[in-house]
Parts: C-alpha cells; sequence; structure tokens
C-alpha cells in the first residue's frame, strides 16, 4: 500500500476511530486500526470487540493495499504533524512495516497483518429505517444522561430503543433510566422501523455516535436487527452489538395521577438550583423545595459549609409541599428542556415527580425525590 | 528517676523494694514517668481470659477459643502459649501443639459487652479514646494531672486495677510520648504489664529491632528496603532523611521518622471507620458454588448489621476469597447508591463469587463495604425495581423482630442449607486500615 493523504482529513476521522480503541488491550490486534487503501479512498477501521466503527476519507493511492498499525500511536502523530500539511503512507511487506512521512519527518511504524483483523460487520440488518440529523441527535441528547453506569444492572447501561404507540401515534421512543431518574424521548415512527425489535443500544456506542451525529447534517441510516445496530453516515459506519437484556417495563413508574403542578421558568429556575446547590458538598447534592401559592422557595445545608437559599416565581396552586431532590439530576433534565417552561407534576415528597417541557409533550422525565 | 506503685498510685523518688505505702511489690520506674501521656492498652488474652473469669473449672486449663477443625485461633490463654499456641494460628496445628486444650466457640456478643465495659472505664479517665479493635485503645491523657490528681502513669495504674475489679480481666499498658511508641511499649511487659518508652531512650531502644517491628512494613517493603541494605532501625537511623525519602517516597519519610521513635499521629476518638467487613473459614476447602453462596449470606448480614448499627452505608461491596493453597483473590463492585442492606450487599456480591467459582476450592470467604457514609441517603426507593423496596421494607421487619426476639428468631431461607458453613473465626470487629 502506498497513498498520500491530506492531514486534516485523516485526523478528523483518526479521532473518531481511535476513541472506540481501548487503552489497554490484552490482545494485541484490537489495539490497532485497519487501514485499506483502494479506489481514491482509505477506510480506516476500528473495534474493540462490541463496536466496529469505519470511516473512510478521500487519498491518493498510488498503490492499493492493506495493513494494521497501533491505532492510539498513529493518532498521536498525525495530531503532532504540521497543520496543512500532507502525509504519504507506503508499507513494506518484507519488513511488515508501515513508513509515515510528513514534511521533514518520518515514522516507522511495526504493523499485525491485515488477516488477523477482527470483522464484526457481518450478518443481516432486517430492520432499515431513516432519521434526521437533528432528530437522531435530539433523542440521543435527551434521553442519554440518565443512563446508568451501575455494573449489576447491566441491562440499564444504554438507551432503550423501540417503536411504541403514542396515543393514535406511531412513535420511536428512547427511553434511559438509573433508577433515580427516567427519560422518555419519542419521535414519529420512521418508514420502515414499525417492525423493529427492541433493542438496548450500550452507553460507548451511544457517545460514539453522538460524535459522529455533529459533524454530518444528512440523514443517518439505521439498520438493526435483534443483536446489532448500525449507523450509516456519509464516510462513516457505526455498527454495534446490543446489551443483551430485557428493559424494565418502564411505563408503570411514569406517574398518571400527579397532581400537584407547578409551572416554573426554566432558565431562572435552573440557574437558582445550581447556585443554591453551591453549598452542598457531599456526593448527593440535595436541594428542597418549599413549593407554595406564593411561589417557591429552594434551599440547600451543609453541615460542614452552610446554608443557601433562593426564591423563584412559579404557577402553583395546590395544598403546599416540600420536596427534595437531587441537585445534579434537577439540572440534568431542566438542561434538556428547550422551551421558556417546565412543568412539574407531583403527587407527594415520596413518589416520582414528572417533569416535562410545558410546550413539548414529546420528552417526559421521572425523577425521584431524595430524603432531605 | 520517679518510681510509681502500680497497686496504689503511690509516686516518690525512688523507692527501693515494697511501695512504702501498701507494701505492694509491683513498681514502674522511668526518668520521664511524669511526663508521658500517650498510652496503649490492650486487654490479655481477651477472649480467653472471659471465658476463664466466667467458668473457674478452666483456671488452670490450657483454653483455646475459636471455632472448628479448620478455624483459627481467636485467642488462647497463657497457659497454652506455654505450648506455642499463637492467636491466627490454624486450630489443627494448636491442638498438636497442645491436645489437652479446652476449645470454646466464641462468643462474640458477651466478648462485645465486656469489651464496651472497658471502653466505658477508659472514657471515664479521658475522653480522647481511639479504639483499634473490641480490646484495644490508644489513650491521650494529656493534660489530665490536675483532673485526676496526678500524672498520667498513676490514673493508668489505677484504670489497670479498676478493670481488674470491675470486670476480672487484665490489661496491660504501654505508655510513651505518641503512638508508636505505646504501641511497641504494650507488649514489652505482658501479661498484666506496664511499661514506658520515653523520648529520650526511644532511638537506642528501637535501633536492634528489625524494621518490620515498624507500623506499615511489611514483608515487601522490608524486602525493598533489604536491597538497599536496611535491615534493622538502626540501619535506618544511619541514612539521611533525604537518602531515605528518594529512594522509598513516602515510605522513606515515615520510616526516617519513625526509626527515632517520632510519631505525630494524634490520638483520635472518632476516627471513622474505612471498611466494614466479615469473613469465614471452611471446615473443608469448598468449590461447589451453591455451597459458596450459602456461606456467603451470612457474612452480608453480619456486615449488613455492623453498618446499621453505626448508622453508616457503603458504596463500594468487596469480595475476598482464599484459595486452598492459600492465594488471596479480592473482588469489588461500585454500587449506584450507598448500601446498608444485606439483600443489596448480597446481590452485588454474588456475580462477583459466580465468577470466580469454577472449580477452584477455596477455604476462606469473605465480604465487606467499603467507601462508607452517613446512612441518611442510603438504599433510595429505585423507579425501575420495586424489588428494591421491598427487599428493603423485609430486611427491615427481620431486624425488628431480631431486635425483640433474638438474631435468630427469623431469617431467610437462603440461610438454611443441609451443610452449614462454620462460623468459626468469627471476624474481629475492628478497623481496616
Amino acid at each position: 500500500m502506498k497513498l498520500t493523504i491530506e492531514r486534516a482529513a485523516l485526523l478528523r476521522a483518526l479521532a473518531h476511530v481511535q476513541s472506540v480503541v481501548e487503552r489497554r488491550n490484552t490482545i494485541p490486534i484490537l489495539s490497532n486500526l485497519l487501514m485499506r487503501g483502494e479506489k481514491g479512498e482509505i477506510a480506516l477501521a476500528a473495534t474493540d470487540m462490541d463496536i466496529e466503527i469505519i470511516e473512510t476519507v478521500p487519498a491518493e493511492i498510488q498503490r492499493a493495499g492493506t495493513t494494521t498499525v497501533p491505532a492510539h500511536t498513529l493518532y498521536d502523530i498525525v495530531r503532532k504533524l504540521r497543520d496543512g500539511s500532507q502525509i504519504q503512507f507506503e508499507t513494506d511487506g518484507v519488513k511488515g512495516t508501515l513508513t509515515l512521512r510528513s514534511g521533514r519527518s518520518t515514522f516507522t511504524l511495526a504493523t499485525l497483518p491485515a488477516e488477523d483483523f477482527p470483522a464484526l460487520s457481518g450478518g443481516e440488518l432486517p430492520h432499515r429505517f431513516q432519521i434526521a440529523a437533528d432528530a437522531l441527535r435530539r433523542l440521543v441528547d435527551r434521553s442519554r444522561f440518565a443512563i446508568s453506569t451501575e455494573e449489576t444492572r447491566y441491562y440499564l447501561n444504554g438507551i432503550y430503543l423501540h417503536a411504541a404507540q403514542s396515543g393514535e401515534l406511531p412513535v420511536l421512543r428512547a427511553v434511559a433510566t438509573d433508577g433515580h431518574r427516567l427519560a422518555r424521548v419519542e419521535m414519529p415512527l420512521p418508514e420502515g422501523a414499525a417492525g423493529m425489535p427492541g433493542v438496548i443500544v450500550p452507553r460507548k456506542t451511544v457517545n460514539e455516535l453522538r460524535k459522529l451525529i455533529d459533524e454530518v447534517g444528512a440523514p443517518v441510516a439505521i439498520g438493526v436487527s435483534d443483536a446489532k445496530i448500525r449507523f450509516s453516515f456519509e464516510g462513516a459506519t457505526l455498527t454495534s452489538k446490543l446489551i443483551d437484556g430485557s428493559f424494565p417495563e418502564y411505563e408503570r413508574v411514569i406517574p398518571a395521577h400527579n397532581d400537584k403542578i407547578m409551572d416554573a421558568p426554566r432558565q431562572p429556575f435552573f440557574e437558582a438550583v445550581d447556585r443554591v446547590s453551591t453549598i452542598t458538598s457531599d456526593k448527593a447534592r440535595a436541594v428542597k423545595l418549599h413549593i407554595a401559592e406564593k411561589g417557591l422557595v429552594l434551599s440547600a445545608t451543609s453541615a460542614e459549609t452552610g446554608t443557601a437559599q433562593e426564591e423563584v416565581e412559579v404557577t402553583y396552586s395546590a395544598t403546599p409541599l416540600e420536596i427534595g431532590f437531587n441537585a445534579r439530576y434537577l439540572l440534568d433534565i431542566l438542561q434538556q428542556i428547550e422551551g421558556d417552561d417546565a412543568r412539574f407534576a407531583m403527587a407527594d415528597a415520596g413518589s416520582p415527580t414528572l417533569v416535562q417541557d410545558s410546550q413539548d409533550a414529546s420528552a417526559l422525565y421521572v425523577l425521584m425525590p431524595m430524603r432531605v | 528517676m520517679t518510681r510509681l506503685c502500680r497497686d496504689c498510685g503511690h509516686l516518690e523518688a525512688d523507692f527501693e523494694g515494697r511501695c512504702p505505702r501498701c507494701r505492694s511489690p509491683r513498681s514502674i520506674a522511668h526518668p520521664e514517668l511524669a511526663t508521658l501521656a500517650i498510652a496503649h492498652i490492650d486487654c490479655d488474652a481477651f477472649y480467653a481470659a472471659i471465658e476463664k473469669r466466667d467458668d473457674p473449672t478452666l483456671a488452670e486449663k490450657p483454653v483455646i477459643v475459636g471455632g472448628g477443625r479448620r478455624g483459627v485461633v481467636s485467642a488462647c490463654c497463657y497457659i497454652a502459649r506455654l505450648y506455642g499456641v499463637r492467636s491466627a494460628m490454624p486450630m489443627f496445628q494448636a491442638l498438636k501443639a497442645c491436645p489437652q486444650a479446652v476449645v470454646i466457640k466464641p462468643d462474640m456478643a458477651k466478648y462485645r459487652t465486656v469489651g464496651m465495659a472497658v471502653r466505658n472505664l477508659m472514657l471515664a479517665v479521658t475522653p480522647l479514646v481511639e479504639p483499634l479493635s473490641i480490646d484495644e485503645a490508644f489513650l491521650d491523657l494529656s493534660g489530665t494531672e490536675a483532673l485526676h490528681g496526678g500524672p498520667p502513669a498513676r490514673t493508668l495504674a489505677l484504670l489497670a486495677r479498676r478493670i481488674e475489679a470491675e470486670l476480672a480481666i487484665t490489661v496491660s499498658i504501654g505508655l510513651a510520648p505518641n503512638k508508636f511508641l505505646a504501641k511497641i511499649a504494650s507488649d514489652l511487659d505482658k501479661p498484666r504489664g506496664f511499661a514506658a518508652i520515653g523520648r529520650a531512650e526511644a532511638p537506642a531502644f528501637l535501633a536492634p529491632r528489625p524494621v518490620t517491628f515498624i507500623w506499615g512494613v511489611g514483608q515487601a517493603a522490608a524486602a525493598a528496603l533489604a536491597r538497599d541494605g536496611l535491615r534493622t532501625i538502626g540501619d535506618l537511623q544511619r541514612r539521611p532523611a533525604a537518602d531515605l525519602i528518594r529512594r522509598h517516597g513516602g515510605l522513606g519519610e515515615r520510616l526516617s521518622r519513625l526509626a527515632f521513635g517520632h510519631d505525630t499521629r494524634r490520638v483520635e476518638p472518632n476516627a471513622p471507620a474505612k471498611s466494614v467487613s466479615a469473613e469465614t473459614t471452611f471446615d473443608v476447602d469448598l468449590a461447589d458454588a451453591g455451597s459458596l453462596r450459602r456461606a456467603l449470606w451470612p457474612l452480608c448480614e453480619t456486615v449488613s448489621r455492623r453498618l446499621k448499627a453505626g448508622h453508616i452505608a457503603g458504596r463500594s461491596i468487596t469480595l475476598k476469597l482464599k484459595t486452598a493453597d492459600f492465594r488471596i483473590l479480592t473482588r469489588s463492585r461500585q454500587l449506584g447508591d450507598p448500601t446498608q442492606l444485606a439483600e443489596t450487599i448480597y446481590r452485588a456480591g454474588l456475580p462477583l463469587l459466580e465468577k470466580e467459582a469454577n472449580g477452584t476450592r477455596f477455604r476462606l470467604i469473605g465480604i465487606g463495604a467499603a467507601d462508607l457514609g452517613p446512612d441518611d441517603q442510603a438504599d433510595p426507593p429505585d423507579l425501575v425495581d420495586p424489588t428494591r423496596a421491598r427487599a428493603a421494607r423485609v430486611e427491615r421487619v427481620i431486624d425488628t423482630v431480631r431486635d425483640r426476639l433474638g438474631r435468630d428468631a427469623i431469617g431467610k431461607g437462603r440461610a438454611m442449607a443441609t451443610t452449614t458453613p462454620d462460623p468459626a473465626a468469627p471476624p474481629r470487629p475492628g478497623r481496616t486500615r
């Protein structure tokens, strides 16, 4: 293989691809990425055996070929090369090396045979549909903050993506929960998604996906089977195994009869929570809400630091209520609300609270109160 | 030099022979006796002493407290020690050394009661009591001279006498300018001892002793020091502090001070526990997952009971296994929320155990909770798993029943098994640091 490529284009692709590669690997080939130069482009592939990402970048191919090189090393080299430079790659089949030349720099890297590189891409993906990049970004952003990191409940370590009915309307839903909060976001069901199985997309995949979405405007093609999901962008493909488990029946935890309704101005409320919670130092950052017709009083207390209190104007007409929340969780949710007002539907200080954008019913959040 | 009568507390410049006041032969003299204020008090053969106290027929017999054939010696009386029995020795070895020994199963509840009584007597002389385990503690008696009408040495001698009179067990006292030396001193004159190590004599006293004499220097550190030709504390004393720090970092810095008997650690009465754990050694090595699981559950209950009693909760659970060939494995898991429930500890430990239960034969299993904090946010209700809240309620009910009717009044089905694990070698409720 011999080819010449633009540094900037290569760097952008490498940034995505190398982040899939685990820092510590017991299997040497998994530290490498696959480079295949042919037909005017170079394909870069990396895998951790659960996720595979392939990106293609235009290149001037002098001699087609394939090899694998250490991913992080290559990325670090390309990152440090001069902006605007050209890079030439050339393999030496006899020595088993790849030589990289750019300006006055020359690097020779050890390679491993491309035949040993594991492929994840096989298998049919019978359910195929498309989602606009914007809509996919919204789906991901509004749910991924609630993904659990708890190893014991591995089936919560991802976003549950599935087809559902919202009233009469068929929808595609993304749900994530860590047991403290739950996010449910939906969009009209794309054509072709009707028969798809409910799948749990792992957190690492979601994070890689999010990076790719940022760089494309075009619709994303999605293929799903029982075991895998693939997101295809222009010039990039992300294929991932799914979490093999069953997501809990989340519908029954969404409260339907909470009758204490508070409408709060999103931005001032967010800022007040953020300010008041400064005083809390422990891991569990509890803020207390005293809600009455005349308004909301936020407060926080820390045995070591002191106390904080702030008033926020809200609309509320039910009986007064005192309820505590984890400030971090409250901020996470408020951050995802785009409208001017957030609507809180509460029952009592010990039951799940429902939070929604007052103007937008497509996303809802459930938050478990804290003992304060 | 001041001499103190250990029985009546009489202090005099330096009397010869018996105490001029009470005629007791037991006395201690030391040039710094009037100024030393940090003490380490250690009960003598604690569990065995309590058993002997409660059964006078045992008085002249070698007594070993410990469990099962496969367990280890939790404590042994001084008669048993004459035969070479030591605590933490495997039981079969102890019985080979002393076949006529009377072996008694530990009664932890009884020992804890006596341990608390000892602690309360200590607290009567100073609030600065730092317990190290059920039967030993550091005491800081600085500034108590006016209150007790005499130097700390005298207060301690009278405290030892009071413990003997009220609880019928004996203690050994180490008195020094700091914790490091006090702990060493309490071991010098055991049992029923009283020894002092002063500032002036500390370097010479320490010099001939091996580096492992220093708290925190284990086999690995000793090997690293030996490579530098450092075998005794004297070797450390002859090396400049800067050298030790350069070669051994933080350890070197500590060694450079401790080698001369300098220790700045304070006696901290409320030093919080770093972890709470329990473990058990099996009668016979176990390999099958079922038996290991059954052995795990009561340990989870023990850990949970202590967490609840201390109003604390742990965010990280560690499983410990010791293989038949004495290799120790530990496996940890972080929890989403701090817990103090046996059920949650068990559920976190089980997958860790199942991964290791691959036919390997184990002789010991243990489980512990670490990353401890207050329990006010422990075990919150969970949105998607209603069984958690249910399990928590069930456990609270079990706790209530046990509080009223005793620990064996009620339990979970999984505790019942055809082969019950050996409750031997009950964990000493000490602190792991």
